[in-house]
């Protein structure tokens, strides 16, 4: 093949991103030729969405370090339409359409064929017609976007990027919510724009589709470029990219404990959920599994595996709706049908979003710790503030919460003390079992040791604790066991000793296969 | 003595002193703009302000519309708003008017089943906005034209009126004197006795923060807004009782507005409002049933109302379709002006009814200059808008 010749378009040069206590991007290097499907692989977190923001100019030129060639000059982006001028065109894994407008309506947004303000109809129908039809997209121009399955709204996406004139076309995540012949078509869909000269970064999770399609794959790890493999120089195999995803050495950044396990206090079985809004979509597909006095259980998955839907279905029903199984404490089934049920029985969920749901932002710690059991703090409904103080005092010293004092708004902490104030809060509901949704995402090395070190004081005191996280080095290094999902299902069990990130990789491949 | 504990007490920290009046300087400020409006007009109309009769009838004014403010504090702080006040106002008002004057039911009776009706539209409407999730602006909208509707029809377009003496004493009664003398002395040592309590339980509050010492206020802050409540209370009750006492409603009013200045700071369900107006899907997740918590400050507001219906009935002595008419205007801007933020979660009962003063005294002030309705107006606009631009201009600061 002649790419091996072709020059770059795109060259990413040193990209260093920081975030207030995290350092997102360090130097990387990322170089895309002219017409060829350059994949970009990492585990969640390695700072593959925040490098495209970086390019696309979500993040302007100044907030970053480093540069960007594009065409063969510098370019210095400051959002999103400089770089859409020039023909780079994103398409997030969250799509950006309007639900309730046609599709020519949502191709030309912002860029409608007008005359003085006046939307040219007839053009903008026969020009959707015309891109429809290079996506191969069989759907009349004026359909609505909400009455169109996702693999169709995608295609949607990748007709509006054409109408742009698109020189370089980035998909992140593509196929993540498309079945087998929809993935297909896409892909099938990205070869043929390769034919044609367009370039494309695609970021997967799926290697077997990288495999596929790709020219080359730059490897992310922890914000740093790992290496760039040429597919058609070298030989190029899943185990190769595994191996570099996840290379990092577990030192010790996991606290040791010394597990004392007992008998299961926790079962959950047979969960069904379905999705909270259509009705037909099965979230949750039969899910079975149990944890133990002083157990640490990890979940591992992908995004989109449903451990987050798994994990508030079983609180209360906080997700999901036509939801059956059954939950046991210590043997006896349970009622976990409301928030205050599944409290009052003793479990406790810690959110993944805790600025969105775990804080009230605009209160203060005293305020926030305390509010899932008033109860503790009150006495015939009248809260003692002494006794609040006292509690929030506490928790501050024991989890080393850093602020100027219990009376500091939530607002101004940083995401890791953010997160031991949601972990007060549930703690001082004195739960049996606490179910931690990514309690170290977006937070520094040092909190996330603190956080471990809580978890273990946790399990220690014989509580059970289930934690879902994306970052496998972390359920490797705190979990005693791990359960690994994919698609609604626990696709593996496996005791954290016989565990590793590789195998973990391969169930949720093979889940994908079968 | 004093000057060197204040001292001793905020150890020179500068600092913290100036932080103090970063957080604070909105409460302060609200109060310091009531105390120069209220100047203000004392000037303007040469005393007419303070006249022992004027003031009494500035509060007789304004009482429905700080009562309706506790309950639109709720709301509001919850995330919500309820445009329906004014028409349930006049709705209840005709309802009373019906039953007492064609039906001739004692008032006592009509009381209670008007206050439980105000309730019953209140539950109504706060089931289609709790339950239904159908946003509250839209459903009290409805319900504003469907109770001003119904006041109209029950009253066939007529005013109602008089009323039985009793129920008039509801707005226009005063507590009696018990002293001998032409002065309401009575009055007075209430309102004595009602500051040396509000004062005591302030020195208590502040012994209590000093023992967890979480005692922010500077101490010559704190003596010098005591006094300040103190100079404020006593001038005010030897007012009004050398003219005719304290107003029944002046009473109803201050039990209510102390009730609700506990039930918002210091009980579960106040705490749990605030966490619902500052984040639902948080306070949810928290266990907090956020629907019935809802559900239940309509029910409250719509109580108020009923209540604000029937002393307005009462002033007036005649129910007319009119009465209550862009009642609910005044009252969500006295809880706008006194603090309240308009995304919930923030707000306070002391700042909103403040900002009913703030009207009310504009209100009378301006009537008194003579200024016409239009203008009068415009200014109410305009002072609602500064005073909603000051607080985000101090939100941003911080």
């Amino acid at each position: 093949m002649d790419t091996i010749l072709a020059m770059p378009i795109l060259e990413m040069r040193g990209i260093t991103k920081t975030f207030p206590g995290v350092n997102a991007l360090d130097n990387v290097n990322l170089t895309v030729r002219e017409g060829e499907i350059h994949a970009v692989v990492g585990e969640n977190g390695a700072g593959k969405s925040t490098l495209m923001k970086v390019l696309s100019g979500v993040y302007p030129h100044g907030s970053y370090s480093g540069e960007i060639h594009y065409k063969g000059e510098e370019r210095r982006f400051r959002d999103i339409s400089d770089s859409e001028k020039l023909g780079i065109i994103i398409i997030h894994q969250e799509l950006a359409l309007v639900p309730l407008l046609s599709i020519a309506e949502n191709i030309f947004l912002g860029n409608e064929p007008a005359r003085n303000g006046v939307i040219n109809w007839a053009e903008s129908f026969a020009r959707t017609k015309a891109l429809l039809q290079k996506v191969g997209l069989k759907e009349s121009p004026s359909a609505l976007i909400t009455n169109l399955g996702v693999g169709k709204q995608q295609l949607v996406e990748i007709a509006k990027a054409l109408s742009k004139e698109v020189k370089l076309l980035i998909l992140d995540e593509p196929t993540a919510s498309l079945n087998e012949s929809d993935s297909d078509a896409l892909l099938n869909l990205l070869m043929e724009f390769r034919r044609q000269g367009i370039s494309s970064i695609l970021i997967s999770h799926k290697l077997n589709e990288i495999l596929k399609v790709a020219d080359s794959v730059t490897i992310l790890r922890d914000g740093a470029t790992v290496d760039t493999l040429d597919c058609h120089k070298e030989e190029v195999n899943e185990d190769r990219i595994i191996r570099n995803m996840v290379g990092r050495e577990l030192t010790d950044r996991y606290p040791k404990r010394d597990p004392k396990i007992g008998d299961p206090i926790f079962e959950v079985k047979n969960w069904h959920v379905f999705d909270a809004i259509h009705a037909d979509k099965e979230k949750i597909k039969g899910v079975d599994f149990h944890v133990r006095k002083g157990e640490v259980v990890g979940i591992a998955g992908l995004m989109g595996a449903g451990r987050t839907e798994l994990a508030m279905s079983i609180f209360g029903r906080a997700y999901g709706q036509n939801i059956s199984g059954e939950v046991r404490m210590h043997g006896k089934p349970v009622d976990v049908s409301t928030i205050q049920k599944a409290m009052h029985n003793g479990i406790a969920y810690v959110t993944e979003d805790r600025k969105n749901y775990g804080l009230v932002l605009i209160d203060d710690i005293k305020h926030n710790v305390t509010l899932a059991n008033l109860k503790g703090v009150s006495s015939n409904a009248v809260i003692d503030d002494g006794r609040e103080l006292a509690v929030a005092s506490k928790y501050r010293k024991d989890l080393n919460i850093r602020c100027s004092s219990v009376f500091q708004q939530t607002v101004n902490l940083s995401g890791g003390n953010q997160q031991k104030v949601v972990l007060s809060k549930w703690l001082f509901t004195e739960p049996e079992i606490l179910i931690l949704d990514e309690p170290t995402r977006g937070i520094d090395v040092g909190a996330k040791y603190e956080i471990y070190t809580i978890i273990n004081a946790l399990a220690d005191s014989g509580k059970g604790v289930i934690v879902i996280s994306s970052e496998m080095p972390e359920l490797l290094g705190i979990s005693d066991r791990i359960y690994v999902m994919n698609e609604g299902r626990f696709v593996a069990e496996m005791p954290a000793k016989e565990a590793s990130q590789e195998k973990i990789m391969r169930a949720i491949m093979k889940s994908w296969e079968d | 003595m004093t000057h060197q504990a204040a001292a001793a007490e905020d150890t020179g920290s500068h600092s913290s002193l100036s932080r103090f009046i970063k957080s604070n300087i909105r409460e302060y400020g609200m109060l310091l703009s009531l105390i120069v409006i209220m100047v203000f007009f004392q000037i303007m109309t040469n005393g007419t302000l303070f006249k022992p009769l004027n003031l009494t009838n500035l509060i007789l004014q304004n009482s429905y519309i700080v009562i309706m403010a506790l309950g639109m504090l709720l709301v509001i702080v919850a995330g919500h708003i309820d445009l329906s006040v004014g028409s349930v106002v006049g709705f209840v008002g005709a309802v009373a008017a019906v039953m007492m004057v064609q039906f001739h039911i004692h008032f006592i009776p009509t009381t209670i089943v008007c206050l439980i009706l105000g309730g019953a539209i209140g539950a109504g409407q706060g089931y289609f906005i709790a339950y239904f999730k159908i946003p509250s602006f839209i459903v009290t909208l409805a319900g504003m034209l469907v109770f001003k509707g119904l006041a109209l029809y029950i009253l066939h377009g007529q005013s109602v009126g008089p009323f039985p003496k009793e129920f008039q004493l509801l707005s226009s009664g005063f507590l009696p004197n018990f002293l001998p003398g032409t002065f309401n002395s009575t009055s007075l040592l209430i309102g004595v006795a009602v500051t040396v309590l509000v004062i005591f339980f302030n020195f208590k509050d502040r012994q209590n923060q000093q023992k967890h010492s979480t005692a922010e206020e500077p101490f010559p802050f704190f003596i010098g807004r005591n006094i300040l409540i103190a100079a404020g209370f006593i001038m005010f009750s030897y007012l009004l009782s050398s003219y005719k006492g304290l107003p029944n409603v002046l009473i109803v009013m201050f039990a209510l507005i102390a009730a609700y200045a506990f039930i918002t700071s210091s009980t579960t369900i106040g705490r749990r409002i605030y966490a619902l107006g500052g984040n639902e899907k948080a306070a949810r997740l928290s266990g907090i049933r956020t629907e019935r918590l809802t559900f239940y400050t309509f029910m409250n507001m719509g109580v108020l109302a009923g209540l604000a219906g029937l002393i307005f009935a009462a002033r007036l002595n005649t129910a007319t379709p009119k009465a209550g008419l862009g009642f609910e205007l005044d009252v969500i801007a006295a809880v706008f002006i006194g603090g309240a933020s308009a995304s919930g979660g923030v707000g306070k009962v002391i700042g909103a009814v403040i900002g009913a003063f703030i009207m009310g005294v504009m209100n009378n002030g301006m009537s008194i200059l003579g200024i016409g309705i239009d203008l009068q107006q415009v200014i109410k606009g305009l002072v609602l808008l500064a005073a909603v631009c000051i607080d985000v201009y101090y939100k941003k600061k911080s």
